[in-house]
């Protein structure tokens, strides 16, 4: 198995960890219905899940995988508030579209 | 016995304590008796320690007070022949106005408050007198400053007397700001303000020493201030506003003795500085002639007797610029006695005419206030300087003093005498003899016991106060110059010794004698003889009359030099500097934070996708500049 | 071989994560999403770490992705009713995304310098991961614990019915 490791340079998860990463990014900035944007921020803490392994399996340390386990656990229940947070906007708007949040205008 | 001399002030400030904190709970009869039996313990303390004052001085410290760097002062008091005769004279005469007060002031309801202040005054009288240094000196200074200004503006619900307050209270300060200069040259120069360092090293001084100068001269103008004399006098006139008692404690035989007290203490220092000694002459004599020429035309009482204070402090400051300074002190004592008298007779007139104090409605009051009558007619003849009552002998020691030094003094003096004599006696004539001119609803009555009994103890001192002083000329032993001779022997040495012989001095005081029995019968002739009244308040009179009734016009020429400028000024200060200026840099500060506020407020949308695109070129700025 | 995998399992995540963002229906989106996680999960499983992989699975595609699509189908979100952005703003994000991406690959780069150091098969393992977990990791653990509980709450107080 050693060997396999050697053949994809880490360069090469880097990359692909940015490309999903600014995805989702984009996700966030690209659209405005909520739930679309709340997937677009698990794409983006699933990028970094799949870097942290990668320099995990990389470096034969076990501590970024159970930093990725403690990641998974937040991104859960940050999604269950998260959710509930947005059921309640609903109810009192009747529609998941961010721009209509904007009562904080200073 | 020494040591309790120390608690000769702290009597009377106890009794301030108590009256300032029970004052609506204790009856006026518990009040009265309280404040007198304080004045009363003091007296008797100061009195054993006259007895027993040996002719040195004891100092007595009672506490550390400023040590720091090499400035250090400490509360201590100072026992010596000049301090014990004051104690006498603020204790002894304290204690007869205050039990006069009991019956003048029964019927006003601010009773306890009266005789708080008044025991606080006395207070800090001792603690000036009675102090070795010039700092706590100075705390008296201020503190009777202060005491002078509530009592003068005691009945508070009248704006005059609020304003005559006033006056008094900052033309003292004036003269403060002179002691205070003077006190800090003292620390420049001598590193103390203490007695026994300042005037020990003096001695060994040249006489004419420009710092000595500067130092009595700055000191005389606390003086000026404080025993009101030219300029510093008009706000004595106008403070008779407070209560009779007041004016006859404060006012005559106390507070205004502060600057002669002073300067006879720094003997030593003004005997070196024969300018400032020329200086306190001079001021002296032209303020008693001037304030005697005032005083023959006023019609109130006791304008009449608040003019005559200053003509008389005038004396006192004459003796000591002639170097006479225990005649003066002898004058202190004298003028304490009669002055008092004739301020608590004349109260004691207005009492009985429930408030009138015009003279021109006063006249023939001699059968119906006859204790009044007789002691006020003592206390006349001792002003007049007529023997042998005590103003004859301590006036007459300052004239010949001022003869052997300065011709011209003497003559104005002489001057002086005559129109104190004339219009003491119109006063007289005008109040006591004739028919009674005012309204006839008012029943003139004597006053009770409680006013008359201190009215007759003071006339006995006026009459046969005189006899310490009786120079050698005349037989006597002279045993007050005996006993103040150990303060007063360092000054006197440096003087230049004068030359009057005996003979003189008879000659003198024979002139003396016949020119103000010559005055007497010039008033007996107007006022008795021809009936003479003064004119009404509408009547024209001619323009020098005009002139000194009008005061010269000094208290409108202070108004247009000082006080308008000074008006003018702050208004000026006001509207442009503070209005203008100062509020104007707060505002700008104000306006500044709110023009950065409202552009900062555009970064605040509301938009959450600006939040977001906000977030991210942050992050990616962030890290670009980490990777820099 | 491997590396063919890992190019596959890349392009796979990549078109997949695209479609998310370019969906016009919820539905769909979420779908897409998935697929995102399986094709991630498969790298996972390249780089050994099994138990990861499973979890991803179970978590991810299981729960989490379960639960949005109950919400969008209580909020009936199955057409597209959502206004698009302005074209400018659209143009912005898609900048500010690739600059996010730029610095990020330039930041990441050269980490590969660092030695790698030898292989054990253990490393992603469960036995290994539990070990790591509750000897170095034990207070985090139960910290989570407590992050559940806060979040169930909130998850509940926010989802009720004011009662009226």
């Amino acid at each position: 198995m050693t060997t396999h490791l050697t053949t994809i340079p880490l360069d090469w998860y880097i990359l692909l960890s940015s490309i999903l990463f600014s995805t989702g990014v984009m996700g966030v900035l690209f659209r405005r219905n909520a739930i679309i944007i709340f997937m677009s921020i698990e794409l983006m803490l699933n990028a970094v899940n799949l870097l942290l392994v990668a320099f995990s399996a990389y470096h034969n340390d076990a501590a970024g995988q159970v930093f990725v386990f403690f990641t998974m656990a937040v991104a859960a229940a940050e999604i269950a508030v998260g959710l509930a947070i947005l059921i309640v906007v609903y109810r009192n708007t009747k529609s998941t579209d961010i721009d209509v949040l904007n009562r904080l205008k200073g | 016995m020494m040591q309790f001399a120390a608690l000769i002030p702290f009597f009377p400030l106890a009794g301030f304590i108590i009256l300032g904190l029970l004052n609506k709970k204790l009856p006026k009869s518990a009040a009265g008796i309280l404040a007198c039996t304080t004045l009363l313990i003091s007296f008797i303390i100061s009195l054993a320690v006259f007895m027993s004052i040996s002719g040195q001085s004891q100092e007595i410290q009672l506490a550390p007070w400023i040590d720091m760097g090499g400035f250090s002062a400490s509360f201590t008091f100072l026992l010596d022949p000049l301090s014990s005769i004051f104690l006498m004279i603020i204790t002894g005469v304290g204690f007869l106005i205050h039990v006069y007060s009991v019956g003048y002031m029964h019927d006003d309801e601010k009773h306890n408050i009266f005789f708080a202040y008044l025991n606080l005054f006395v207070f800090f009288m001792l603690v000036l007198v009675m102090a070795s240094s010039y700092l706590l000196m100075f705390v008296g200074w201020e503190g009777v400053g202060l005491c002078s200004y509530l009592l003068i503006g005691f009945w508070f619900k009248n704006k005059s007397y609020n304003d005559a307050a006033k006056k008094a209270f900052i033309m003292n300060r004036i003269g403060d700001l002179g002691f205070l200069l003077g006190i800090i040259l003292l620390f420049i120069t001598f590193g103390s303000s203490d007695y026994h360092t300042i005037f020990p090293k003096a001695q060994g001084l040249m006489s004419g020493n420009t710092m000595i100068t500067a130092i009595t001269l700055l000191l005389f103008v606390g003086a000026m201030g404080k025993s009101a004399q030219i300029p510093l006098y008009t706000w004595l006139p106008d403070a008779m506003a407070g209560p009779t008692p007041v004016s006859a404690l404060i006012h005559a035989a106390t507070m205004v003795t502060a600057g002669i007290y002073m300067v006879a203490r720094s003997g030593i220092l003004y005997a070196l500085s024969p300018v400032s000694m020329y200086v306190v002459a001079l001021i002296g004599v032209v303020t008693a002639v001037f304030a005697a020429t005032i005083a023959l035309t006023q019609n109130d009482i006791k304008k009449v007797l608040a003019y005559s204070t200053v003509s008389q402090l005038g004396y006192m400051f004459l003796g000591l610029g002639v170097g006479a300074f225990s005649a003066s002190v002898f004058h202190v004592m004298t003028h304490a006695f009669f002055k008092a008298l004739l301020f608590l007779g004349a109260g004691s007139v207005i009492h009985g005419l429930s408030g009138e104090q015009d003279i021109r409605n006063m006249g023939g009051l001699r059968k119906k206030l006859p204790i009044t009558f007789i002691t006020f007619l003592l206390a006349t003849l001792a002003i007049s300087g007529i023997p042998p009552f005590s103003g004859f002998f301590s006036k007459d020691e300052i004239l010949i003093h001022a003869f052997a030094s300065n011709k011209l003094f003497w003559a104005l003096g002489m001057i002086g005498s005559m129109m104190t004599a004339f219009y003491m006696f119109r006063l007289l004539f005008l109040v006591f003899f004739g028919t009674y001119r005012g309204d006839d609803k008012i029943h003139a009555h004597e006053s009770p016991a409680v006013m008359t009994i201190p009215l007759i103890i003071l006339a006995i001192l006026s009459t046969i106060g005189g006899f310490v002083g009786v120079p050698e000329s005349l037989g006597g032993t002279s045993q007050i110059n005996k006993f103040l001779d150990p303060v007063f022997q360092s000054a006197t040495k440096i003087l230049p010794a004068e030359g009057a012989s005996s003979i003189s001095e008879m000659t003198l005081m024979s002139i003396t004698i016949a020119v103000v029995l010559g005055s007497i019968l010039l008033a007996w002739y107007f006022y008795i003889s021809r009936k003479k009244v003064p004119l009404a308040e509408e009547a024209k009179l001619s323009p020098i009359h005009n002139l000194l009734y009008r005061k010269y016009y000094v208290d409108e020429i202070y108004n247009a030099l000082i006080t308008k400028p000074l008006d003018k000024i702050s208004d000026f200060l006001d509207s442009i500097v503070e209005s203008k200026f100062i509020d104007g840099i707060v505002n700008a500060t104000g306006k500044v934070t709110e023009g950065v506020s409202g552009l900062m407020k555009f970064v605040q949308t509301g938009n959450v996708d600006f939040y977001l695109l906000a977030m991210v070129i942050s992050v990616a700025c962030i890290i670009f500049f980490k990777l820099m | 071989m491997t590396v063919y995998l890992f190019m596959i399992l890349g392009v796979f995540a990549v078109l997949s994560a695209l479609m998310v963002v370019f969906a016009k229906n919820p539905v769909h989106s979420i779908l897409y999403l998935v697929l995102t996680f399986f094709a991630i999960a498969g790298e996972y499983i390249l780089l050994n770490a099994q138990f990861l992989a499973i979890v991803n699975i179970i978590v991810y595609a299981g729960a989490i992705m379960v639960l949005f699509l109950f919400v969008v189908m209580l909020l009936n979100l199955n057409e597209e009713t959502e206004p698009h952005k302005s074209t400018l703003k659209k143009l912005i994000a898609v900048v500010a995304a690739g600059l996010l991406m730029v610095v990020l690959v330039g930041s990441l780069k050269g980490a590969d310098n660092m030695s790698i150091q030898p292989f054990s098969h253990n490393t992603g393992l469960i036995e290994n991961l539990g070990t790591v977990l509750f000897h170095d990791f034990l207070l985090p653990f139960e910290v989570s614990a407590i992050l559940f509980l806060a979040a169930m709450v909130g998850a509940v107080m926010l989802g009720k019915k004011d009662i009226k």
